[in-house]
């Protein structure tokens, strides 16, 4: 129950970590497509270490089943809203801006 | 460790929810609303695992849900509606 617990804590402070990391990167970087990345930190890697250190809590019951169904899910979905947002962005005209001392490319 | 888990939620919560008011796209405002509905399917299952009932799951799934169908939905709403129907491929 000891290890259960150690286990527990350890990957619920990894995933309270890549939270703070996430919701920092959302508002400090500069334009969309950087946001992107940070918020898809957060929906993949921090949602699946907070939902896999809760296991331990409800140990080999229906609730880590739940869990897992949880997991899934959110591992199916977040990526593909990820990429379904970035797409419709793209397609609604939304472009970087160009990096400092590149030229700015003419729209085609 | 769960109560500190599900302080860091409320607060990655607070940071998402400062990006939708600020952000300078409706982009953003999607991306931040979509983040925020993730953190609360979070928050929803810490909240269950610290009163110990497995409740709350189904209420977590179907948020999660939920979640991922609303902003789907709103981001094609919102790509029709910013592009002109008939003016060909833009850029």
């Amino acid at each position: 129950m000891e290890l259960g617990a150690l286990t527990s804590g350890i990957l619920l402070g990894l995933g309270a970590l890549l939270l703070l990391i996430g919701g920092v990167g959302i508002n400090r970087f500069p334009h969309f497509y950087t946001r992107l990345h940070a918020a898809g930190v957060i929906d993949t890697l921090a949602s699946a270490l907070v939902l896999a250190g809760l296991a331990p809590v409800f140990g080999l019951t229906l609730g880590t089943f739940k869990l897992a169904l949880v997991l899934v899910f959110l591992l199916f979905t977040s990526p593909t809203a990820c990429h379904a947002l970035a797409r419709a962005a793209h397609l609604s005209g939304l472009r970087e801006p160009p990096a400092p001392g590149e030229k700015p490319s003419s729209p085609s | 460790m769960l109560a500190a888990a599900g302080v860091a939620i409320l607060v990655a919560m607070g940071l998402a929810l400062f990006r939708t008011l600020l952000g300078p796209t409706v982009w953003d405002r999607i991306l931040a609303v979509n983040s925020f509905g993730t953190k609360t399917v979070l928050l929803i299952a810490v909240i269950g695992a610290f009163e110990g009932r497995t409740d709350y799951l189904d209420v977590a799934l179907l948020y999660a849900l939920i979640n991922f169908i609303g902003t789907v939905a709103l981001m094609k709403y919102i790509e029709t509606a910013a592009r002109p129907s008939s003016a060909g491929d833009p850029g």
